[in-house]
């Protein structure tokens, strides 16, 4: 190559070389910053909780209690953890298990994993007996969003966001899984099921499902999107289909009497940095009741009993859990700092 | 920075060989623009790999529906790609200023993506990185063009491509080094991203020369001072019969040429494939292109570049038949990849290197531009109706329908395809 540059080849060496030395300099520098940012997160949060180390069981015992996954700074961060139902701000017994989501009911526990390898991160789904032990685990496609059991502890549902391998990535979908943890029978995909949308067998290739709550053994309910829609849909493992039934749903939560969901409705007006609110459907006459929170609520809410609500919200170290009455009454009030994933036992 | 040129610089870049001299495999403005790619696409693809982690569990968001702008950006990208060629081709050749812009463009979006922490911000970045991509990728493959001599353009074509998808590869270990080291350091990877890719940049400016002059036409007689095509030449660049029907092929066959989250998307829900393998999929389609993209731009200077693209062709015709044939599991999807990743490395560069010879000198970026850009809109067609037809038959149904259409697209632009293969430029 000819000089075109007006430089010597050594000029241009010595240039590049400086270069390299000076970005590689300022990059060095944002990585030993972020190291060091990070170092501090596993260091006891002067404000926070308390949190000890002890033993987290599934089984019932002497009260009711919220086991969450632990977002306060210090060597329990993004542990299982757990607390009395009614003094839930009180200090914190850590499990040492990690999960990065949770949910418990009967005796099982599902815990979504990442695994961190040289080459990319991947994740598992674990299925945990009442000691917290692990009884099986699954290969997960992607980065976790949801998980739930049914309420007899026989059924694990999650959701993980695949993307996808375009450009600039932004191609967003979904993967749902179901499994039987007496058979250990895996629904790895519940967009192979049959759909019946609005009365008519429907297929396309943009189908997304997430956000599984469980009614029974069989019967369950979930999101569907398509065509820039989403659906509630009514979901049934014997004849494999998924009958929508009610538009404008995300994440649905049904109710311990089965005749409520709460769930994420995208409203008209709102920013599309915010987009949803927490409203309760009512599935016999289709009423949508919103909730007294006013804020974009991105979760699957928990029934913390008949007719309370809770949810995460973005907060100081990752989110808060916050509560308010399904019944469109009240305020929202805080419940928990620095925890995510609820679940109820006893 | 922007460093000061010699005088009368317009020198010939890779000089005919003297007689009894085998002429250089790869000429040096090509290793040059190859590792401009190759830094870059380490740096893009490093957020590439990180975005959704950082967009789910480093923000908490939900993405999806974050797809929904791609059509309009594709559309941009198309528009950009053709504006980018035509300004890159005017006032003399800024090949390397209009490349140099998109480059730039792209490096100073990774820091950005610090500040933006809503989707709506994302998306304005990424469109914006996207709006540099299609800005540089016509004036860089007409640079690599004017640096070859004609008969070993396949090569250097498929050396370039190489080393661009060797930088895809490298980004998501690059990455995930930097997040290991940082736990979850989202930021830092942003960070050396970015400095990564102003070291592209650099490498840009230090080593590719401002003029690259044809060289074929570097030593015959030239009328003095720079040529200014103008938007009407650019146009009119269709009226030329040869590049007129290389579009049209390139077009055609686009229309039938399933993307590869579709194909990907098959390969899962019918090929029996574990879903954790999923994620792997691009990766064996990127590796085995890489490993074909020099011997098949070689065989395509040796053979006739059009016949290499119309075979390229049937390999993935061929790929089609095997995710429609009964044959599954893990085996399968290998050898579905391997035949995809060979399409690649068979057309990719050897479509550019075809271009090359159908567009004078002093139009390369634009001609550059006019094909790329008829084959990725045409793609972006492929992709809607193959969305639709889905969504009617199935995929299958879908998959075999679009089969069809290749084959019958490879024949017809294999009749308009014939002929003699290069002209004097």
């Amino acid at each position: 190559m000819s000089g075109t540059t007006g430089m010597t080849r050594t000029t241009r060496l010595v240039i590049l070389l400086a270069a390299v030395l000076l970005l590689g300099t300022v990059g060095a520098g944002t990585v030993l910053h972020a190291a060091h940012r990070s170092g501090l997160r596993d260091q006891q949060q002067a404000d926070g909780p308390a949190v000890r180390t002890g033993t987290v069981s599934l089984l019932p015992s002497g009260g009711r209690r919220l086991l969450v996954r632990n977002l306060a700074w210090g060597p329990h961060r993004d542990e299982i953890a757990t607390v009395p139902a009614d003094r839930p701000q009180g200090p914190r017994t850590a499990s040492g298990v990690t999960c990065l989501r949770f949910h418990a009911a009967a005796g099982t526990g599902i815990c979504l994993q990442a695994v961190h390898g040289a080459l990319q991160d991947s994740y598992r789904a674990v299925v945990l007996d009442a000691h917290l032990r692990e009884r099986h685990r699954f290969a997960a496609s992607g980065i976790p969003t949801r998980a739930r059991v049914s309420p007899s502890g026989h059924l694990v549902a999650w959701t993980v966001f695949v993307s996808g391998d375009s450009y600039a990535g932004t191609d967003f979908s979904t993967r749902t899984a179901v499994v039987d943890t007496r058979t250990w029978a895996v629904e790895d995909n519940l967009e192979t099921f049959h759909v019946v949308k609005d009365g008519r067998p429907y297929q396309a290739a943009d189908i997304n499902v997430w956000g599984v709550t469980f009614a029974d053994d069989t019967r369950f309910y979930a999101t569907l999107a398509t065509g820039g829609r989403t659906y509630l849909v009514r979901g049934d493992l014997t004849t494999r289909t998924l009958t929508t039934v009610h538009r404008n749903v995300e994440c649905p939560s049904l109710s311990p009497d089965g005749r409520r969901v709460a769930y994420k409705k995208r409203v008209e007006g709102a920013s599309p940095d915010a987009p949803w609110r927490l409203y309760v459907l009512d599935l016999r006459t289709g009423k949508e009741t919103a909730t007294a929170e006013r804020r974009s609520v991105d979760d699957q809410a928990l029934w913390a009993d008949g007719s309370t609500l809770v949810y995460a919200l973005p907060g100081d170290y990752g989110s808060d859990l916050w509560s308010v009455p399904a019944a469109g009454t009240g305020a929202p009030r805080p419940l928990m700092a620095s925890a995510v994933a609820p679940a109820y036992l006893g | 920075m922007y460093l000061a040129d010699s005088r009368g610089a317009a020198a010939a870049v890779a000089p005919d060989p003297g007689p009894g001299r085998r002429p250089a495999a790869v000429p040096a403005t090509v290793l040059a623009l190859g590792a401009v790619s190759l830094v870059t696409d380490v740096s893009s693809e490093m957020v590439t790999a990180v975005l959704p982690l950082y967009v789910i569990t480093g923000l908490g968001l939900s993405p999806l529906g974050f797809g929904l702008l791609d059509g309009i950006n594709n559309g941009v990208g198309a528009l950009v790609r053709l504006a980018g060629g035509h300004l890159a081709d005017r006032g003399g050749r800024r090949h390397k200023a209009v490349a140099g812009l998109g480059y730039g463009l792209s490096a100073v979006c990774k820091p950005l993506l610090l500040l933006a922490h809503s989707l709506p911000a994302i998306s304005a970045v990424l469109a914006a990185d996207r709006t540099g991509k299609g800005l540089r990728t016509a004036p860089r493959d007409a640079m690599i063009s004017l640096a070859t001599a004609p008969g070993q353009r396949g090569r250097a074509f498929g050396v370039h491509r190489a080393m661009d998808t060797t930088g895809a590869l490298l980004g998501p270990l690059a990455a995930f080094a930097v997040l290991r080291a940082t736990v979850d350091g989202y930021d830092a990877v942003f960070a050396v991203s970015g400095c990564v890719a102003a070291l592209g940049v650099v490498v840009l400016v230090l080593f590719v020369p401002r003029h690259v002059t044809s060289v074929t036409s570097a030593t015959a007689a030239r009328p003095p001072g720079p040529e200014r095509p103008t938007v009407r030449d650019a146009l009119g660049l269709l009226r030329r019969p040869r590049l007129r029907r290389l579009t049209a092929c390139a077009g055609l066959l686009g229309l039938t040429t399933v993307s590869d989250s579709f194909l990907y998307l098959l390969l899962q829900r019918d090929g029996d494939l574990p879903a954790h393998l999923f994620p792997l999929l691009p990766l064996g389609t990127a590796a085995v292109f890489l490993t074909l993209a020099v011997p098949l731009g070689v065989l395509a200077d040796r053979v006739s570049r059009r016949r290499l693209f119309l075979a390229g062709h049937g390999v993935l015709l061929a790929g089609y038949g095997l995710v429609l044939s009964p044959w599954h599991g893990v085996p399968a999807v290998i050898a579905v990849l391997v035949l995809h990743g060979a399409f690649y490395a068979a057309t990719d560069g050897v479509l550019a290197a075809a271009t090359a010879g159908a567009v004078p000198a002093q139009h390369q970026g634009a001609g550059q531009a006019l094909v790329g850009t008829g084959q990725a809109l045409a793609r972006f067609v492929c992709s809607l109706s193959f969305g639709a037809a889905w969504n009617l038959w199935g995929p299958r149904t879908a998959l075999a329908l679009t089969a069809a259409a290749l084959a019958v697209s490879a024949v017809a632009a294999a009749f308009v395809l014939r002929g003699p293969e290069e002209a004097p430029v």
